[in-house]
């Protein structure tokens, strides 16, 4: 872990999460004003030192919105790539463990789930099932799911033809025990590069849902929905598209940042 | 005489490449009785370790076993179903691998993995598993057992190592122990130390041992018996000293030759090996398969198919012009 925080992208990576996680946790505390109340005597200020990143069309504080905002991306994040992570390390092992018949069906339904544009499939499915908070999360779960499944299966691939696997089956050990405590503890460096990097990926996908108005519902403040509302007033409002615009940006860069410091630090290849 | 505890019958396994089918191991027969230990000679990839594999039921694929009977304690190994097969694995018969490094593995401290083969052969809890993994720790001469018990296996050196695999192999307390070139990746001293712990081990836990390795000289001090492989099939077995001082085979007494004889008293030390080398797999030769090397081959030699002769009793050959024939 103190290696791991000598490298410099995974520190920058891991100074912006730590810091977005607390202003998520300490929301209450940090925000200068309450998310959703209209002030009509403050519609459309500039930044300012009252309101640090101005208000919008209805004098809500910009800043104090973004900073409840980032709950609902870091809570959209952790639990839709946590749904997909495990469906990736369930179906990957499996098909990496037993292969033939089993693997070539698991691999063949993640090639036709690649096949289909995700972003769209997200937008017809919640379309019909209706926006909430706890749907987009599934959604964006059950399909992302196939670059963990792939990555997990070739681990295991390589993994299953180690001597140790054929021990521990000669000492009696049973299959579930073989691919939890024998393999999988050796893919846990990639799956959590893969973590981190879906993490800013789902971010990213739920601002985009937000901003096309069918995720996070107003008056709920999403980073998404911000910018969408921001859209309106962007000719004499600027604040309102640049900040949470950068808020994504810099989440989305901190968690690749991180993805990439434990990529290049558990590999021992890449080190100098 | 006793039952044997093991009975390979005609064991044929075959490997399926997509350049030929490899008999690696291509009518294997032997006995094993209670409390014996056998060696299993044989050059790499002459069938010895894919024979034990057999005996397990651990063949990776692409082979396969075609045909034959593998009988332990009289039931028959190849009619098992999984559930049956793993309540044998480990419990009755249990594997030591050449590289411990490779068969350990390295994410797991040594004594979970020990643990891990005690939970499952012995019916305990986790913090008496715990006192029982110390205790193989202690039964095979790991020193202060304890502290080792949180070591990763890269932590600690080739012996250590394969007395972790051996503590592990004991944890069911098995009938039969497949040794598979247990000493070869260690020093010749440390070697040596494996080797009597196993003879201290086998006399007081009263296992049989089927020892795997490619040193004739380990064979003569710690084996009963001796089992000759070449090319997929066993062409000697004799009790040791019978094999010494009288083989049958011309391979067996090729192998012989090829060990240094310091008491010989001669100035020349020179050695003699054998010459060509081990036919390709896929591609055996008619009759018997070491008759292209063979000083004593005979036109009637590639007609014959190789089928063990009594020599004398318990002295078995494939050899239709032995060396010392019987009476």
């Amino acid at each position: 872990m103190r290696k791991l925080l000598q490298n410099p992208q995974a520190l920058a990576g891991g100074a912006i999460i730590f810091s977005l996680a607390l202003v998520a946790l300490l929301a209450p505390y940090i925000s200068t004003h309450d998310p959703g109340d209209p002030n009509l005597w403050a519609i459309l200020l500039p930044p300012s030192s009252h309101h640090l990143l101005g208000t919008d069309d209805l004098g809500r504080d910009v800043f104090s919105r973004m900073v409840f905002g980032s709950r609902i991306s870091l809570l959209v994040g952790l639990i839709a790539v946590g749904i997909s992570s495990l469906i990736g390390i369930i179906l990957g092992s499996i098909s990496g463990f037993y292969g033939k018949h089993i693997d070539s069906i698991i691999m063949r339904f993640v090639d036709i789930m690649l096949c289909i544009p995700t972003f769209f499939l997200i937008l017809a499915v919640i379309a019909l099932i209706g926006p909430s908070i706890f749907n987009i999360m599934v959604v964006i779960g059950v399909t992302s799911w196939m670059g963990v499944t792939r990555l997990v299966r070739a681990e295991f691939l390589s993994l299953r033809e180690r001597e140790f696997v054929l021990a521990a089956r000669a000492a009696g050990a049973r299959n579930y025990r073989l691919i939890i405590r024998h393999i999988l503890p050796h893919a846990l460096t990639p799956i959590m590069v893969a973590f981190t990097l879906g993490l800013g990926g789902a971010i990213f996908i739920e601002s985009a849902l937000s901003f096309l108005g069918i995720g996070v519902q107003p008056p709920t403040p999403s980073w998404g929905n911000i910018l969408t509302e921001g859209k309106d007033n962007i000719d004499i409002a600027w604040w309102l598209s640049v900040f949470p615009g950068l808020a994504i940006l810099i989440t989305v860069l901190g968690f690749y940042l991180l993805a990439e410091g434990i990529r290049e630090f558990s590999n021992p290849r890449l080190k100098k | 005489m006793t039952n044997p505890l093991l009975k390979v019958d005609n064991l044929q396994t075959h490997f399926f490449t997509p350049e030929g089918v490899i008999r690696a191991a291509d009518g294997i027969s032997f006995e094993l009785f209670p409390g014996e230990t056998l060696g299993l000679v044989g050059e790499s990839g002459s069938g010895k370790t894919v024979t034990a594999l057999s005996i397990l039921r651990l063949v990776p694929p692409p082979g396969r076993i075609v045909g034959g009977r593998i009988e332990f304690a009289g039931r028959d190994i190849l009619q098992l179903n999984p559930s049956e097969l793993r309540k044998i694995r480990g419990d009755r018969i249990a594997m030591v691998f050449q590289e411990p490094m490779s068969a350990l593995n390295p994410v797991l401290t040594v004594g979970n993995q020990v643990l891990e083969s005690v939970l499952l052969h012995q019916k305990t809890s986790r913090r008496e598993g715990r006192d029982k993994t110390v205790e193989l720790f202690k039964l095979v001469g790991i020193p202060s057992p304890e502290m080792r018990f949180k070591a990763y296996p890269h932590q600690l050196s080739g012996g250590m190592r394969q007395r972790v695999m051996l503590a592990m192999a004991l944890a069911g307390k098995p009938d039969l122990l497949l040794a598979d070139e247990p000493t070869t990746a260690l020093d010749v001293t440390i070697q040596a130390q494996v080797l009597n712990l196993l003879d201290e081990l086998k006399k007081t836990l009263g296992m049989a041992v089927l020892f795997i390795t490619h040193d004739l000289g380990i064979i003569a001090e710690h084996a009963d018996r001796v089992a000759i492989c070449y090319a997929g099939k066993i062409v000697e077995m004799a009790p040791v000293r019978e094999l010494f001082s009288r083989p049958a085979h011309p391979y067996a007494q090729g192998l012989l030759n090829s060990i240094p004889k310091f008491s010989s008293g001669k100035k020349d030390l020179k050695l003699t090996a054998l010459p060509g080398t081990v036919p390709d797999l896929k591609h055996l030769p008619p009759g018997c398969r070491f008759e292209p090397r063979c000083p004593r081959s005979r036109p009637a030699c590639r007609e014959y198919d190789g089928e063990l002769k009594t020599m004398r009793a318990g002295h078995l050959a494939a050899c239709i012009n032995p060396l010392n024939p019987g009476e």
